[in-house]
């Protein structure tokens, strides 16, 4: 479908795409197998300004918004659903700095970010997952400075990153208003990381634990008030859910790409399968619900772009859709595969396992869901 | 540093096909390229300028098409561009052509250090960086595989040789033709592509050089490419049929007759 992109958005697509396919393809299996952090991915993407398309120009970036952090973290999805995410989750750490950070916080933190220093979000704990308003984490004052404790869990490019947005209680009886977001350095004093975990699928990022202990923080790093912590992650993941279902739609192309290639050349009953029309109707599914997902990504992301404020519902409806299509389309990818889907040989079993994530993190499909209806019965919606 | 790269837009030869007839080459609708080796001269450039500092320039001599070539150098950062084109150039050889590239670079002025790539993928003499040191009166070599270390006065490199590679340490201002092992050419940046849809290349004519008319295009060429031909395939080939066992033991039968096992 043509989506009318500005001469620098195509000009962004072109050369994601070519980096993925010149440089991450040869190299998608072997950090799939070690889990290793793919720093000199992350480096060629940095020098190809791939970091300054979401950072506005005052802080040495391109300008852009959602919508570049999409289309890059598509097409790197496309290739690698892995590699894409130490991309995104570094445009998910920015995020609470992009709309919260004062002056200063952004000129210090998201100018390094547009060359190509790696950030992440911390809000979830072990038992702070979809009820995020249960977590342990405190975070005390103590002159100018407040005393970060606990345990902060599955954090993406979690010890990669030098910079980390991480939310914490200030208040523990003002309940939801009684969170604050800090921003911490990687080799503060206390700040330590701990299990680093062994996934089904997105092997290629890093999912780790952060633990603070006695970890003093200066109130100048402080993202907007104390007590606003809840806000903060709320309009941040607002705000980055489209990069998830963009993720979600780039794993999903991928799958379609490798399906169209493969039924061409596959035979069985002495012609290649692609004539089935059971196959053809299944890959033609596919491409609908693909287009669909994306055009809605867009749409959102171009929506939250210019301006617009009530996007909850938008950037759910995004997010999990695209994420149950990409699931759809590659476990069909692997019945159209046969039995080489199942196969670590052939590419979709690799995406099937990226898939799932998609459904998952930034906020389950099924408390997306939750959100929109929630907005549904908002007035004039 | 002030470095000069030196390119040349080749056709892509994967995309080449041969006029069965005439025996030349067919270039209409043949994608352009740089010269694959000069895209590791320009790499090479541009990774010593983030080292030292500097500048670099990088210049070509064809007709005003190449100006895509230069434009996609602009895309991988480099700071200027010069398109060297003139009727008056066309028909250069090897000569001709190091002569009017030196004439450049004199121009330019100043030139720290000139990379060229070993070897043009069409013309393939390998002549050309030579030459422009020849013309400059500087020290050069050639086959570089690595670049161990420029100080104010002398530049230490690696140069391949067969089974190794000997260290040479020459004087500057110095030129350098490198092969594809000495680095990994970046890609473009969205800057850099920006840059490169909006710059205007500059283009020298031969009234722009300070040269000598029988020493440039065809008239200071002695020699001429009158045509390209595609060598016969001599030898032909046999193929084995039969059972695995039976092609095997042809093979084996074939080979010692040949006194080859
Ligand atoms: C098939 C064919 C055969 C040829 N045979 C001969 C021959 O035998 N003798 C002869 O004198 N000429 C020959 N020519 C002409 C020759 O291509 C050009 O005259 C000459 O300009 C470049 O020589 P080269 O291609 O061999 O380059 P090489 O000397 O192989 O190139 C080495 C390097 O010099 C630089 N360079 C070369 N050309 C340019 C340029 N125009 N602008 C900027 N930098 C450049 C590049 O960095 C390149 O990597 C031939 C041309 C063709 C197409
Ligand atoms: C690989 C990976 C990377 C991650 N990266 C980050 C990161 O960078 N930063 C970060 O802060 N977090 C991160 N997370 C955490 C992620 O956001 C949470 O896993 C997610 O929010 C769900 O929380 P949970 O896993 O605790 O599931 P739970 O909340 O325990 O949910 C379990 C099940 O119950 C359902 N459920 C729960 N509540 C409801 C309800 N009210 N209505 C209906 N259904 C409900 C859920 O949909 C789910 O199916 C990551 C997680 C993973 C796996």
């Amino acid at each position: 479908m043509e989506y009318f992109f500005t001469e620098k958005q195509q000009i962004i697509r072109d050369l994601t795409r070519r980096i993925a396919e010149e440089k991450i393809a040869p190299v998608v299996k072997e950090f799939d197998e070690t889990g290793a952090f793919p720093w000199e991915i992350v480096r060629t993407l940095a020098k190809s300004d791939l970091f300054r398309v979401f950072i506005p120009e005052d802080y040495d970036g391109l300008g852009g918004g959602v919508m570049e952090m999409a289309i890059v973290t598509e097409e790197l999805s496309r290739i690698c659903g892995g590699i894409a995410l130490g991309y995104a989750a570094t445009g998910l750490g920015s995020m609470p700095i992009l709309l919260f950070g004062n002056e200063a916080q952004k000129k210090e933190y998201m100018t390094r970010v547009a060359n190509g220093t790696v950030a992440a979000f911390a809000l979830t704990e072990a038992s702070a997952g979809s009820d995020a308003s249960n977590m342990t984490t405190t975070a005390t004052r103590d002159g100018d400075y407040y005393i970060l404790n606990g345990v902060k869990q599955w954090i993406t490019n979690g010890g990669e990153a030098d910079i980390y947005t991480v939310i914490a209680m200030t208040d523990k009886k003002k309940g939801s208003r009684g969170a604050t977001a800090f921003i911490v350095e990687k080799g503060t004093p206390g700040f330590t990381f701990g299990k680093k975990e062994d996934k089904m699928g997105i092997r290629a990022s890093t999912t780790r634990e952060l633990i603070f202990d006695n970890c003093r923080v200066h109130k100048d790093q402080i993202l907007a008030r104390p007590g606003m912590g809840y806000i903060v992650a709320l309009r941040t993941l607002d705000r980055t859910r489209p990069g998830v279902g963009a993720q979600a739609v780039g794993i999903a192309q991928g799958a379609l790409d490798a399906c169209l290639k493969y039924t061409k050349e596959r035979e069985q009953f002495g012609q290649p399968i692609a004539n089935f029309q059971v196959i053809q109707h299944m890959l033609a599914d596919m491409a609908t619900q693909i287009e669909a997902a994306r055009a809605l990504v867009y749409a959102t992301a171009r929506m939250i772009d210019s301006g617009a404020e009530d996007i909850s519902k938008e950037s759910a409806m995004c997010k999990y859709f695209a994420g149950d299509v990409c699931m759809k389309v590659t476990t069909d990818a692997v019945q159209i595969f046969g039995g080489y889907g199942y196969m670590k040989e052939y590419p979709v079993e690799k995406m099937m396992r990226d898939a799932k994530i998609t459904q998952i993190y930034e906020g389950t499909n099924q408390i997306q869901r939750n959100v929109v209806a929630q907005n549904l019965w908002k007035k004039n919606k | 540093m002030k470095i000069v790269v030196c390119i040349k837009q080749v056709p892509d030869t994967t995309d080449v096909k041969i006029n069965k007839e005439t025996n030349t080459l067919i270039r209409e609708g043949v994608k352009s390229i740089i010269n694959p080796y000069d895209v590791y001269a320009i790499e090479e450039g541009l990774a010593l300028k983030e080292i030292y500092g500097g500048s670099v320039t990088v210049i070509s001599m064809g007709p005003p098409q190449v100006c895509e070539a230069l434009k996609e150098a602009v895309s991988l950062g480099v700071d200027n561009v010069i398109l060297i084109s003139d009727r008056a150039f066309a028909g250069a050889d090897s000569l001709a052509t190091s002569y009017t590239l030196a004439k450049t670079i004199e121009k330019i002025g100043e030139v720290d250090l000139i990379i060229t790539g070993k070897q043009a993928i069409d013309g393939d003499t390998a002549q050309v960086g030579p030459g422009i040191a020849e013309w400059l009166h500087i020290p050069h070599s050639t086959y570089i595989k690595a670049v161990e270390e420029i100080t104010g006065e002398h530049i230490r490199v690696q140069r391949m040789i067969e089974g190794g590679y000997e260290r040479i340490e020459l004087d500057m201002p110095a030129l350098i033709t490198v092969v594809k092992e000495i680095n990994e050419p970046r890609f473009p940046s969205i800057r850099g592509i920006l840059r490169s849809r909006e710059i205007e290349v500059p283009i020298w004519t031969a009234n722009d050089l300070d040269v000598d008319e029988t020493r440039i295009g065809l008239k200071g060429s002695p020699t001429q490419v009158v045509t390209i031909a595609t060598p016969e395939l001599g030898s032909k080939g046999e193929i084995f049929r039969g059972k695995a066992e039976e092609q095997v033991q042809k093979l084996f039968a074939a080979l010692r007759e040949r006194q080859i096992v």
